[in-house]
């Protein structure tokens, strides 16, 4: 079943965070809850509601991981979109990677 | 250049003041994201995939020194370093912090500049020839009317809320710099019969899902009525343009769907009823501006024997024969800028670089800048004497890249790196083609080849546009691109066509070398560039390289 976290942005600054296994916003892929499932998920993302009425993130969302296991155990599987593994580690433009560098299926962020 | 009045500065001042109070209210939590996101659009701030992407308005692209050098400011004070200078003559910066934004607009205040109607649906900066005012082929200086357009259309009540967003672009030369054809209106300033200047009108171009090349709705204006014209075209369009569809909300959608003639016979007949004198500017209300932007008092420029010093340094030959245009007043030149190095981002500049060009701005012209739609920056009045001077200067900042209408040129936008819309990556694609026709001498065999790409439909990149357009598409998950041949936003404007299947991310950059490479196979000669070659060869060869069938 396709595990899936909830990333948002941050209302004063606009970076990308996820709603954290600890409580609270998290910077960290790796630190972000985990949810397994439609209605996990569907609850992960009403309790991320919460942080919009406090002000703190902006359009929430359900994003999903690879579905491929993480290869350091207890680690996070890799973001399944492209979209989100851009969203996490920044433009590829600055990592310097060659577009033609495939992701790395099982990185611990998602790197690309 | 044009300066702000009292008027002018108190007005964006105010706006500022607006801001500050409406972004207090979001960070307390008394506005909602839903109630917010108009209000920070219409000061040209978004959300993005990484943070908040401010765009600021550079009026028809012109710049003072001074200007430049807050543009760096901001872009080290409160983004990483750099900014991207955009297909609408713009810049964005794309790591801004939403608590810092009023900040930025004070900054901007301060040198007469802001954000206003860089976004929302209303009419969005001006766009003109990047060398108005001095180019050798222009009729008359197209400056005055953006201007006079930007204060007429600046919160125009009746305009705030168009169908959609509505963009015009006015060219005075012979030769079309602006894209004109790909705009909502495009006004072209022409000679009559009579030895009159006036407007062309173009109506209904533009981009998109949908590329249409803009039809003439009127031939002639004469200049004194132009407000009045364009208001009887935004009325009609206000009127009759979809809001049910934001697909089929601009205004080309519209002329096509009525056909132009009907379009014309409505603005006319909007027009004839119009009290004209109330809007058309009083003589002395146009000569006022006019004196803005004057031609200075260019001191006499010794000659130089620069056939001699392109000689001595081929590398400085290429540059001049591809960076360089001709002034209009003897001893000077126009220098183009590339911003386009070789495997570089198309259009981004770091702060650095920005303080550098003010500073030969000031030392080799006369203290002006200008931004192109083609992402590249334009010294407008270099003396030909100094010419070698500022291009080894240009080197040593990176800046001097031989390739201005070359393949290197690449027009690109920011893409699925940064872009929310954005279905691709746009700025690998052109670093890559960059890297493989990168090299000066290729390029200079190459001849004329516009590069263009576009990260989704919206068409940012101008990829309808280009001689080879390319456009990103996602295909379950994977980035794929798109091939158009034949595309032109130049005078004789055309849309791109489809050549076959899209490509993978691995397969764009080798597909785009074998369309170059069929080129020089089959050009007539040296003489014949791509487009031309593409129009009298057709798809097929191109298609045959490519796919193996015609």
């Amino acid at each position: 079943m396709t595990q899936q976290v909830v990333s948002a942005n941050r209302l004063a600054d606009g970076r990308v965070v996820y709603l954290a296994a600890e409580g609270g916003w998290t910077r960290e892929l790796a630190a972000a809850r985990r949810a397994d499932g439609k209605e996990a998920g569907a609850a992960l993302l009403a309790e991320a509601e919460a942080g919009v009425r406090r002000c703190e993130v902006v359009a929430p969302t359900l994003v999903e991981l690879q579905e491929e296991a993480a290869e350091t155990p207890g680690e996070l599987p890799g973001l399944r979109r492209l979209r989100e593994r851009i969203r996490d580690r920044g433009p590829t433009r600055e990592t310097g990677r060659l577009l033609t560098e495939k992701p790395a299926a099982t990185a611990a962020a998602g790197g690309l | 250049m044009y300066r702000y009045d009292e008027f002018d500065q108190a007005f964006v001042r105010q706006r500022v003041a607006q801001f500050r109070d409406q972004v207090n209210r979001r960070l307390a939590g008394e506005l909602s994201e839903d109630e917010f996101k108009p209000l920070r659009l219409m000061n040209g701030l978004y959300l993005q995939l990484h943070a908040y992407m401010l765009r600021v308005a550079i009026p028809y692209g012109v710049l003072s020194a001074a200007q430049l050098r807050q543009l760096a400011f901001i872009a080290r004070r409160y983004d990483r370093g750099y900014g991207h200078f955009t297909t609408r003559q713009n810049i964005q910066y794309n790591w801004i912090r939403l608590d810092e934004t009023v900040e930025i607009l004070e900054a901007l205040a301060e040198v007469e500049m802001h954000a206003l109607q860089t976004s929302g649906n209303c009419i969005r900066n001006t766009t003109a020839d990047p060398y108005a005012g001095v180019a050798a082929d222009e009729i008359e200086d197209p400056r005055v009317w953006c201007e006079i357009i930007r204060q007429w259309s600046s919160l125009h009540p009746e305009f705030s809320f168009l169908p959609r967003k509505f963009k015009i672009a006015v060219s005075g030369a012979a030769q079309d710099r602006a894209a004109v054809k790909f705009h909502d209106i495009g006004l072209y300033l022409r000679r009559n019969a009579e030895g009159e200047v006036g407007f062309e009108v173009l109506v209904g171009g533009g981009q998109g899902r949908t590329p249409v090349v803009a039809e003439t709705v009127r031939d002639f204006l004469p200049k004194r009525h132009l407000l009045s014209y364009l208001e009887a075209i935004l009325r009609v369009y206000n009127l009759l343009g979809r809001r049910d569809n934001i697909y089929k909300a601009r205004i080309k959608i519209l002329v096509q769907s009525i056909g132009i003639a009907e379009f014309a016979r409505l603005v006319e007949a909007e027009w004839a009823q119009m009290d004209g004198s109330s809007l058309d500017l009083p003589e002395e209300e146009v000569a006022r501006i006019q004196a803005y932007f004057a031609p200075p008092d260019y001191p006499a420029a010794p000659e130089v024997d620069l056939a001699a010093q392109r000689r001595a340094e081929p590398a400085f030959d290429r540059w001049l024969a591809a960076n360089v245009a001709r002034h209009r007043v003897p001893g000077y030149a126009i220098v183009t800028l590339s911003l386009k190095p070789t495997g570089g981002i198309p259009g981004d500049a770091t702060a650095e670089q920005m303080e550098r060009v003010a500073d030969l701005a000031e030392r080799y012209g006369l203290g002006e800048i200008r931004t192109t739609h083609a992402q590249n920056l334009v010294l407008p009045d270099v003396r030909r004497a100094d010419l070698q001077a500022l291009w080894r200067e240009l080197e040593t900042a990176g800046l001097a890249a031989p390739n201005i209408g070359l393949a290197g040129d690449i027009i690109a936008c920011p893409g699925l790196d940064y872009c929310s819309l954005a279905n691709a990556r746009s700025i690998p694609v052109a670093q890559d083609i960059s890297r493989r026709l990168g090299d000066p001498e290729r390029q200079r065999l190459l001849g004329p080849l516009q590069i263009k790409i576009s990260g989704c439909i919206n068409a940012c990149g101008h990829h309808h546009a280009g001689h080879i357009g390319i456009l990103g598409v996602d295909k379950r998950g994977e980035e794929f691109y798109q091939v158009t041949l034949g595309g032109s936003g130049e005078e004789d404007a055309a849309i791109g066509g489809i050549l076959g299947r899209a490509f993978s991310a691995e397969e764009i950059g080798p597909a785009v070398e074998a369309l170059v490479d069929t080129y020089l196979e089959l050009r007539a000669d040296e003489g014949e560039p791509f487009l031309q070659a593409y129009r009298r060869l057709g798809d097929a060869p191109f298609k045959e390289k490519l796919y193996g069938t015609a």
